[in-house]
């Protein structure tokens, strides 16, 4: 690995000349990407610019055309996406993913049984499970959910169940976070509250986020990679992306944003 | 009451606190009915039903905690009698052993078919699944040791545990309710397990639990050979009811009269395919004596059940007022 100089954290998560072919039709073209450890990274772009495929690739949801990816340290091409997660970069999905019929504390052990190696008893009773209550419990205090934490997830507010969402990939205490779109649909409310929780997340983390409030993406993130028709437009902090003439075109129209 | 503050979909309504004591007492009604029934009715027909009702919890064990449909258990419950009828009639096992193969053979083809099957969704897993299983339908019809049409007649029922004589009809019941209440307590066991909380959130969210790490096609499996297991179960247990082995046991027909049971009582309900069972083993009786064919019959009551009450029998009691009110939940 390359030396870590102080002020440029390390690479967790990195893609080369990554590209998509759906048919005939190419619908991510030659990205290359770096996250790095302890930094926000934002995806943007038009609808259908390819960010949620780029997305779907990383993970190995699907399984990319050309180019190489690497999950620290570890060439994950051609890795299954359940491995993927075991090594450490957990995604959440644009429409809200909790297990709707489960509670706020199942939702959150469900992620803690596995790493805890109580997945497979199917001659345990359900108590067993009680030993992992601790630990959910701190993460849903942790994300203010304390009250909600018998609620059916179905039940939650939608800003709730992305919350829930972040809670229980925490739980997996994973190296790299995609977000895909965390506050579409969210009050402003929700979406400072959601922010912050981001921010403090990615002291220890890489997040990499698809994001439309360019608020935000102003406010928290420390790189921004522009996406257009499947290839990259622009990379930089967001002053430098924000400025850049052919962003301003492509994404946000001609006028200000 | 308490309006708004649930899912739109279902008014909250809060189990009554009486309601787990309740549910015990009628938990000890039906078992007492269970004990009490063969002094009463017909006992090969109470076993029969017994059968039938295993096979179809075995089978809602995929259908309604996996959300898997097979269209080929016949093969794990006709398969499992012709282990079971061959073990105890030429090797002259023990009864007890005898079903135990039945089981590890089940066992076997449901974890064959399941690799096959398990990566598939949807219709194509269910046309894989048939297509498997009619595969070993013409294996048994081949066979040497199935006899093909003949089947594998006059099994002896054998002493249990070498001291339990089994010819007799009442032994025989108690024996056949007592594997039936240890194959129930299993589905319970599983469903309500650390095992059975992955099975229930790969239903609910399947990229999800990819997402958290899960390797969804392995616990499918997982389930798959269980329910294969215990539908083996049914079937041995049934071969030394009737002492007898058929090609009916492992055909399609049968396949979808499963179906037919767990959807009628209502899937993803411990009791559902219990009663649906029973309301189709019960009809087939009634109407295999009389002039009315019995499949027009069936066919019809599978539309109402379709048209007027999709959750099933047990299911739309359980989604009802009073059955919150029971505290009854339906998994799906």
């Amino acid at each position: 690995m390359a030396p870590v100089a102080d002020h440029e954290p390390r690479v967790v998560l990195s893609a080369r000349g990554l590209g998509k072919d759906f048919g005939g039709f190419t619908a991510v073209n030659n990205v290359d990407l770096d996250v790095h450890h302890a930094r926000i990274h934002a995806l943007i772009g038009p609808n259908g610019a390819g960010k949620t495929t780029v997305f779907n690739l990383l993970t190995k949801f699907l399984q990319p055309s050309r180019g190489k990816i690497t999950l620290l340290g570890t060439d994950i091409t051609r890795t299954r996406p359940d491995k993927v997660a075991r090594m450490g970069m957990v995604r959440s999905f644009q429409i809200s993913a909790v297990f709707p019929h489960l509670t706020v504390l199942e939702n959150v052990r469900v992620a803690l049984q596995r790493p805890a190696e109580l997945a497979v008893q199917f001659w345990r009773p359900l108590s067993a499970l009680d030993r992992l209550n601790g630990r959910a419990e701190v993460l849903i205090d942790e994300l203010g959910l304390t009250s909600y934490r018998d609620t059916r997830a179905a039940d939650l507010s939608y800003g709730r169940k992305r919350v829930l969402e972040i809670a229980t990939t925490l739980a997996l205490d994973p190296e790299v976070l995609l977000l895909d779109e965390p506050m579409a649909g969210m009050g402003q409310e929700d979406v400072q509250m959601v922010a912050g929780i981001i921010r403090e997340v990615a002291r220890h983390r890489a997040v990499l986020m698809v994001e439309h409030n360019l608020n935000v993406v102003a406010d928290i993130c420390h790189q921004v990679t522009v996406l257009q028709r499947g290839e990259i437009l622009a990379h930089g902090d967001y002053a430098t992306v924000s400025t850049d003439p052919r962003v301003r075109t492509a994404y946000m129209g001609t006028e200000d944003a | 009451m308490a309006r708004g503050s649930a899912s739109p979909a279902a008014p909250a309504v809060v189990a009554h606190p009486r309601a787990g004591t309740l549910k015990l007492v009628l938990l000890l009604i039906a078992a007492a009915a269970l004990v009490a029934a063969p002094f009463f009715l017909y006992p090969i027909f109470l076993m029969k039903l017994l059968c039938f009702a295993l096979f179809a919890a075995a089978f809602n064990l995929l259908l309604g905690y996996t959300g898997l449909l097979s269209f080929g258990h016949a093969t794990f419950f006709g398969g499992s009698a012709y282990f079971t009828a061959h073990a105890v009639k030429v090797w002259g096992w023990p009864p007890e052993f005898g079903i135990l193969l039945g089981v590890a053979g089940a066992a076997a083809l449901g974890l064959l078919m399941g690799v096959i099957a398990i990566r598939r969704q949807g219709i194509y897993f269910a046309m894989i699944t048939l297509a498997l299983s009619q595969m070993f339908f013409f294996f048994c019809l081949q066979a040497a040791f199935t006899h093909g049409e003949d089947g594998i007649q006059s099994v002896p029922r054998g002493h249990l545990f070498g001291v339990i004589d089994l010819a007799n009809a009442t032994n025989m019941y108690f024996f056949v309710l007592g594997t039936f209440t240890l194959g129930m307590l299993a589905i319970w066991r599983f469903v309500n397990s650390p095992f059975g909380m992955i099975l229930k959130a790969i239903r609910e969210n399947e990229p999800r639990a990819i997402s958290l790490g899960y390797s969804v096609a392995e616990y499918k499996l997982g389930a798959f050979v269980m329910s294969a297991a215990l539908a083996g179960l049914a079937g041995g247990v049934k071969a030394l009811v009737f002492q007898f082995a058929t090609l009916t046991d492992v055909g399609w027909q049968m396949s979808g009269e499963v179906i037919l049971m767990t959807l009628l009582g209502g899937i993803g309900t411990l009791v559902g395919p219990v009663v649906g069972s029973a309301l189709v083993v019960t009809l087939q009786n009634y109407l295999a004596t009389s002039q009315f064919p019995v499949t027009i019959i069936t066919g019809l009551v599978f539309m109402a059940c379709v048209l007027l009450f999709r959750r099933g029998i047990v299911g739309e009691f359980y989604a009802s007022r009073l059955g919150r009110r029971l505290g009854f939940r339906s998994e799906s």
